[in-house]
């Protein structure tokens, strides 16, 4: 059934703050070691930000729109997705608008968690085939790095902060997103989630406690595998695409160890499979738009090629979409848009979190 | 299912999912100390086993397999009852 035109991705960019933190350094700051977490979560070394969620999204919302060829004036929606934007008041899509004075686009976050991209690229792609809006800057942006208690060493580890985004346009070409899926299952929230991250927190006593990332590690792998597996493979069947006809599987980039189960459970070729968690952890909803713009830069997808995109995070959210690339997979005009230089440590950057959270204390 | 079949199609599994040293494995083999699988290896162990046997096997009793031979006996009773 065709309800208008498909909405396609004809450009992508992506932000990554300067700062590093690797395994070596985190063995300063709390009881691991970098063997303990390459082995558990594939990750070497995660991004620190010195700016805000808005300045890194509009950095990577540049490239994107360069990479399509379209001016900020072309552009008339925003859709953020995020779970630690600048503010709640206004949304932080506010301040990427302005960042990038997009002033024709309508703009709004979307917070689904780690999933936040894939929700925010089937909203709007359903907007472009709605036929309500032509071309959709989509953002996946995070500081998760905000919420990191070096106090607790299994969720410590995990998190990173960056940017990626994708530019949707209206097409009558067969292309685009093709099939989707979007799922919740909000009466397992508690296995993932920040208790203290709103307003039903006493703002007079905030728990440091609460205020940073708690996470049933075991429950959180099963359920991502199983969801994340079976997602994709409903959404190939809603499409009619057999699974050998994948080009590219983009995951959600959370730990190998769930990448490589998700894979195995989806009978899927690794060499197929889209992975970058080593260099930037989990981003949340960065993970998929940062690692598709470097699956293009490596030339890693074809014209005509079909990928795959699956999400799960804090809700318990989750999404997949099939989605068939156009003919060109070279940008447009590249942007020479970048963040403002760093001039921080790692260190300094951390040390309001050692200030809020506590220092790790041994526990022999 | 016999156990001799279980055991089969454990060792098949363990060896194909989760990448362990097929001379290494036996009944009395420990998961954790003789196999070196570590927490996240221990669910993934679970749900091949569900996978493979297609069983449900709850927290309770997953705490109670710390060998291979456990997890044989497991899955040996749930298929047999």
């Amino acid at each position: 059934m065709k309800y208008g035109p498909n909405a396609m991705i004809t450009g992508w960019g992506k932000c990554l703050p300067p700062a590093v933190l690797s395994n070596h350094d985190l063995e300063s700051l709390v009881e691991t070691s970098d063997d303990w977490i390459t082995t558990r979560t594939g990750i070497k070394e995660r991004r620190i930000s010195h700016v805000e969620v808005s300045d890194m999204a509009a950095v990577a919302a540049q490239h994107a729109l360069a990479a399509a060829g379209k001016t900020v004036e072309e552009c008339d929606l925003i859709v953020l997705a995020t779970c630690t934007g600048d503010s709640s008041i206004p949304a932080t899509a506010a301040h990427v608008q302005a960042k990038l004075g997009a002033w024709n686009a309508a703009a709004f976050d979307l917070n689904a968690a780690c999933s936040g991209f894939v929700y925010a690229l089937v909203t709007a792609a359903n907007m472009i085939k709605a036929g309500t809006h032509q071309t959709v800057v989509v953002i996946g942006a995070e500081k998760l790095h905000y919420h990191l208690d070096f106090t607790n060493r299994s969720t410590a580890v995990l998190f990173g902060d960056g940017a990626g985004a994708v530019v949707l346009e209206a097409t009558e070409d067969e292309v685009g997103v093709l099939a989707s899926e979007l799922g919740m299952d909000g009466s397992a929230s508690a296995i993932l989630q920040i208790p203290h991250d709103g307003t039903e927190g006493d703002r007079d006593d905030p728990d440091p406690k609460r205020a940073g990332i708690h996470m049933d590690g075991p429950e959180v792998f099963k359920r991502a595998v199983t969801t994340m597996g079976d997602a994709s493979v409903r959404v190939l069947e809603k499409a009619g695409i057999a699974l050998e006809e994948v080009d590219l599987l983009i995951p959600h980039q959370a730990n190998i160890r769930i990448i490589d189960a998700t894979a195995r459970r989806l009978k899927i070729d690794p060499g197929k499979v889209m992975i970058n968690i080593q260099s930037y952890g989990n981003t949340s909803a960065a993970t998929i738009p940062v690692a598709l713009t470097e699956a293009l830069e490596a030339g890693r997808v074809e014209p005509g090629a079909l990928i795959v995109i699956a999400a799960f995070g804090a809700g318990l959210s989750w999404g997949a979409a099939v989605i068939r690339w156009g003919d060109r997979v070279e940008p447009i005009k590249e942007s020479d848009s970048a963040l403002p230089p760093n001039d921080r440590t790692t260190d300094d950057l951390l040390a309001p979190n050692v200030d809020f959270f506590g220092k790790y204390q041994p526990t022999s | 299912m016999e156990k001799t079949e279980i055991e089969t199609r454990l060792r098949d599994v363990l060896v194909s999912e989760l990448g362990l040293d097929a001379d290494k494995i036996n009944r009395s083999a420990n998961f954790e100390t003789d196999l070196d699988v570590d927490s996240l290896g221990v669910v993934e162990l679970l749900m091949a086993m569900e996978d493979e046997f297609g069983v449900k096997i709850p927290d309770d009793e997953a705490e109670h397999i710390h060998t291979v031979g456990e997890a044989i006996d497991l899955v040996h009773g749930k298929l047999n009852v």
